[in-house]
């Protein structure tokens, strides 16, 4: 008669039910964010301690930072490096917002210059290398493309970056450079996407770097072109410990290891021009 | 409200939550002062003009599509009507740049279908305006075969079983009986596939490129700015916001009735 009346049963086994339903949305929010680094939270201090670093860097340094990374943790027991690559803006950004890394590395001195501003970085980030523009192409180049103007040929179907992103930014000094307009047929989001156009054979010619070039391993060709080195066009590559970082010592270990003898090999490896 | 357990109360409070918040901290995100020169740019404009255009064209793509689609999926009896329905639901599961990959190894210059177009006609699919229709529609057309298929299980046989004792043709049956019968299904169907055309982005960027006015959509102008222009990238993102609240108030107004 009374239905407000709730027995002691049902009210106990509610009480379960919600406990559970809390349990099992903390177990998947626990599980969604499984990379969280926890692990910074112990105490450091001791030798055996594994300590872990952050480092923030830039998607196209994703191959040699990964490389370099297998030979800091051999030169460094019990260290374990962590990568966070994206996009240098984006990078730059959650560095200003207080995102937890040890290391910036991005793919502008703009980009940089945005964390330097916000008090981020420890001191003067180090400028360690340089990447330039190049044209991908096919194969053997079916469309014979030999020169920057020749992205405007009649039948060229070229892909760029957009010019809000580095790579774009690039290109748009290139065309400044070599006193062209090009006409492309999208602006991609950033330089893989580019080169990705152009390995599946959607576009004759897209503006990349040597490195991208380098690392599609035969499916593309490059095309090198003399507005490649000039002002604005060259990619620079610099690195900064961020300010507060509770691995500082670790992370200026980091940054020496990269910009030293063993960075400078990988780096050249991929194409890079090192300092 | 004695129908509701108790202890559903606070996870639904937090399901709403997780929904709202967010929206709450855009707004509070948005440049007002430099809002309306935000929002009227060349590139905004421009991709605003693609969006809605493309959007519409999708909608009458799954119409014209999708409608004939959901009925033979509602009244006919096939043989593999499940496996066929699937598929058709298979755009809702697979993440948008999978479709946009499909896409791009059928229709890309280099894949079967593709290649044939450009060897022979000088056809390029990829980076057209039509390539973010196609991208959409794919992503969109269940959302209407989904709807309109309910519609049409929902309202039953019987009328369409009267009309032809009656003796009107299935033609007839189709346009004086069916299709009045499931019309607000189809038009709240149609309204989704639009909003879900306009919200479209991983299919889009994957197959159709990014350039403004052929290809760069909102969604993809909104991504882009976001690299290195925070405040256009949240005024547009609040224009779309309101664009979905429209979509919302305009089919669920009219499904509530």
């Amino acid at each position: 008669m009374s239905t407000t009346q709730r027995s002691p049963r049902t009210a106990r086994r509610g009480a379960v039910l919600v406990a559970a339903l809390v349990a099992l949305l903390g177990l998947s929010l626990a599980a969604c964010g499984g990379s969280g680094s926890s692990d910074q939270a112990s105490p450091s201090g001791q030798q055996a301690a594994p300590k872990t670093l952050t480092v923030s860097a830039a998607a196209s340094l994703t191959d040699v930072y990964q490389q370099l990374a297998q030979q800091f943790q051999a030169a460094n027991p019990g260290t374990t490096v962590k990568f966070n690559f994206g996009g240098s803006d984006q990078l730059a950004q959650q560095v200003v917002q207080g995102a937890p890394a040890d290391v910036l590395a991005t793919a502008s001195s703009k980009t940089m210059q945005t964390a330097v501003q916000a008090g981020k970085i420890q001191g003067e980030p180090i400028v360690y290398a340089t990447n330039q523009p190049e044209i991908a192409v096919a194969p053997t180049n079916p469309k014979q493309i030999a020169s920057f103007t020749d992205l405007n040929k009649p039948g060229v179907t070229t892909v760029v970056c957009a010019p809000a992103v580095p790579c774009g930014a690039a290109a748009t000094a290139a065309e400044k450079a070599a006193n062209v307009t090009l006409h492309p047929v999208s602006e991609e989001q950033d330089v893989k996407s580019v080169l990705t156009r152009v390995e599946t054979g959607n576009a004759d010619a897209g503006v990349v770097y040597v490195t991208d070039v380098k690392s599609a391993q035969g499916k593309v060709q490059g095309v090198t072109f003399p507005q490649a080195t000039a002002q604005g066009v060259v990619q620079t590559y610099p690195i900064g410990v961020v300010a507060g970082s509770p691995n500082a010592q670790l992370a200026q270990s980091w940054v020496s290891f990269v910009t030293g003898p063993q960075g400078k090999a990988a780096l050249q490896q991929a194409g890079f021009t090192t300092k | 409200m004695n129908g509701v357990p108790r202890f559903l109360w606070l996870p639904a409070a937090l399901a709403w939550l997780l929904v709202a918040v967010p929206v709450v901290g855009l707004l509070l995100r948005v440049d007002l002062s430099n809002f309306f020169a935000l929002v009227t740019s060349d590139a905004a404009l421009a991709a605003l003009w693609l969006s809605l255009k493309t959007g519409l064209a999708t909608m009458v793509c799954c119409l014209v599509l999708g409608g004939p689609l959901a009925i033979v999926l509602a009244r006919s009896h096939l043989p593999g009507l499940p496996f066929i329905r699937s598929v058709v639901l298979l755009p809702l599961v697979l993440p948008p740049v999978v479709g946009g990959l499909t896409l791009l190894f059928l229709l890309g210059r280099t894949g079967p279908v593709g290649g044939f177009l450009y060897d022979e006609f000088g056809i390029t699919v990829p980076f057209s305006t039509t390539a973010v229709v196609l991208a959409q529609t794919f992503v969109a057309m269940p959302f209407l075969v989904v709807s309109l298929e309910g519609s049409l299980r929902t309202a039953g046989e019987r009328y369409e079983a009267v009309a032809a004792t009656l003796g009107a043709s299935p033609v007839t049956t189709l346009w004086r009986v069916t299709i009045p019968v499931v019309l607000p299904g189809l038009l709240s169907g149609s309204v989704l596939a639009f909003a879900r055309a306009l919200g479209e982005f991983g299919a889009t960027i994957t197959f159709a490129g990014s350039l403004q006015g052929t290809t760069r959509t909102l969604p993809l102008l909104i991504y882009l700015q976001s690299q290195d222009d925070i405040d256009g990238a949240v005024a547009m993102s609040l224009v779309l916001v309101v664009i979905a609240i429209l979509v919302i108030v305009v089919t669920r107004t009219r499904d509530v009735r």
